[in-house]
């Protein structure tokens, strides 16, 4: 998508990750989250061209590292806006790694993670706390 | 000690166009504008513009020029003619001549920057540098200047700005603002185009047709609206390393260093070891025991694109690696131990800890069907 955009819905991280929390999980002491990268981060890298995702039971640890996403640039890696253990990823972007850039929100998400401590989300913002913390 | 970075004439050109601006060897440049696939794509399949003004000039003239230049420059400069097949039109301060690619080497045949050199005149050659490199060559001219006091070295970073039009409709586009027939392929000529005096040079850093502009700052930005308008498209650094990997052209810092010698470059071919320049001796003895490792051409088999300083496993580093637009594999250049230089040699790259199959490739890795 060419203009900026953070949804309200979504809970964002310093390094430019989202997590969107299922708020109809049955179990809500370890829900699932969608997790992927912002459209500020999707942005600064340019064109994704390859994606590499984790196994399915890695366990993630908020704030570290969990996978990396390639541009034609570079190579970024994705922190983990919270902990948890991956139940699904998103294979579809192996062959369109591009969904990244066009809808992060959307088809362009990474993984899906049994949260391990719900209340981490509190140490993450919201789409107005973000979207200042990005300056001009 | 951090200072401002230098900004070509066309800084301003470049932020309308809404490009991403990156600091790259003390300019601030054009990485990106819309984006580099649609870039890589415009060169390959039409036409694409770059602003490639950080890069530096050194003007040797005078009756010893060629002298000098023989001593500096790894290539036979004698070979590059005068005026020849290019005419006279265009008016300019010379009648032109041809253009040539060398090294400039340390003593010991370490790489300190790669160049091409266009003839202007009878006395009278243009030496292109790398950015990066600029300052240090320079002073490396003067400093063997003074065996040679009837040559002239002077810095001319100041007086050119650098366009490079590439494609297939490079050419069509140009030829149609200029006053007089383009100079060939490996030719440069002074021409007017859309009225401003231009050093038209029929070179390139991206395996397709097209020229390279040399004009005066002030008329930088004229030529660039009219060359756009026409149907140009800018495209930044990321487009330009992108085509020149596929077509295997060296980036000095990424696949030449003062560490190695052109032969282990695979270099060999523009180093003329009878013309006496410094480096001589170490290029020759290298070319005859033969290079302990060489720079290859790979692509990746399967997933992965392999990146600069990725080892390549049993020894070996890369030191350029991209996933290549036309292709869709990754694709790179990379230094190995000279019994696996051999095309479709099999080696696994290390990419930051996965192991990545690859396969060492004829260069250039891309050429047109």
């Amino acid at each position: 998508m060419a203009e900026a955009n953070y949804p309200a819905d979504l809970l964002y991280h310093p390094e430019h990750d989202w997590a969107r929390i299922d708020p109809e999980d049955p179990d809500p002491t370890h829900p699932i989250a969608t997790l992927g990268i912002t459209w500020y981060a999707q942005d600064a890298l340019g064109e994704v061209v390859f994606f590499d995702p984790p196994s399915i039971g890695t366990t993630l640890a908020k704030d570290a590292p969990y996978a990396e996403v390639e541009s034609v640039k570079a190579v970024s890696d994705v922190v983990a806006p919270l902990s948890g253990e991956i139940v699904e990823v998103n294979d579809s972007l192996a062959d369109s790694p591009q969904m990244i850039n066009e809808d992060p929100y959307g088809e362009g998400w990474l993984v899906k993670v049994r949260l391990a401590d719900p209340s981490e989300r509190d140490a993450l913002m919201d789409a107005e706390a973000y979207t200042a913390g990005l300056g001009g | 000690m951090p200072t401002a970075p230098c900004r070509t004439a066309l800084f301003d050109r470049h932020l309308a166009a809404g490009a991403k601006m990156v600091e790259f060897a003390g300019w601030e440049m054009p990485v990106q504008y819309e984006g580099v696939r649609q870039e890589h794509m415009a060169v390959r399949n039409a036409c694409g513009i770059f602003d490639v003004s950080h890069m530096g000039e050194i003007e040797t003239a005078g009756p010893q020029a060629l002298e000098l230049l023989q001593r500096l420059l790894s290539n036979d400069l004698a070979k590059i003619q005068l005026g020849g097949g290019v005419g006279e039109g265009g008016g300019g301060d010379g009648v032109g001549g041809g253009a040539q690619y060398s090294v400039l080497c340390r003593e010991d045949g370490g790489v300190l920057d790669d160049l091409f050199t266009y003839r202007l005149d009878a006395e009278r050659y243009l030496t292109v540098t790398n950015a990066a490199n600029h300052a240090q060559d320079l002073d490396w001219f003067r400093a063997h200047s003074g065996d040679f006091s009837k040559a002239r070295v002077t810095d001319r970073i100041d007086d050119y700005a650098m366009l490079a039009v590439q494609g297939p409709r490079a050419r069509e586009i140009v030829q149609a603002i200029s006053d007089a027939p383009l100079p060939p392929r490996m030719m440069a000529a002074t021409r007017r185009l859309a009225g401003a005096e231009v050093l038209v040079c029929g070179t390139g850093y991206t395996g397709e047709d097209g020229v390279e502009l040399l004009a005066a700052p002030a008329d930088a930005s004229a030529l660039w609206d009219e060359l756009v308008r026409r149907g140009a498209l800018p495209a930044g650094l990321a487009a330009r390393d992108t085509l020149r990997l596929e077509a295997c052209f060296h980036l000095y810092g990424n696949d030449l260093s003062i560490e190695r010698g052109p032969i282990e470059a695979g270099l060999g071919w523009c180093c003329k070891e009878e013309t006496d320049f410094i480096g001589a001796d170490a290029v020759r003895a290298t070319r005859e025991a033969g290079p302990a490792e060489k720079l290859v051409a790979f692509a990746i088999d399967g997933p992965g694109i392999a990146r600069q300083g990725n080892p390549v496993v049993g020894g070996g580093v890369v030191t350029s690696g991209t996933l290549s637009p036309c292709l869709g594999v990754g694709i790179g250049m990379a230094y190995v131990p000279a019994a696996r230089a051999a095309v479709g040699t099999r080696l696994e790259i290390d990419v930051r800890g996965k192991m990545r199959p690859a396969v060492v490739r004829e260069k250039p890795l891309y050429r047109k069907a």
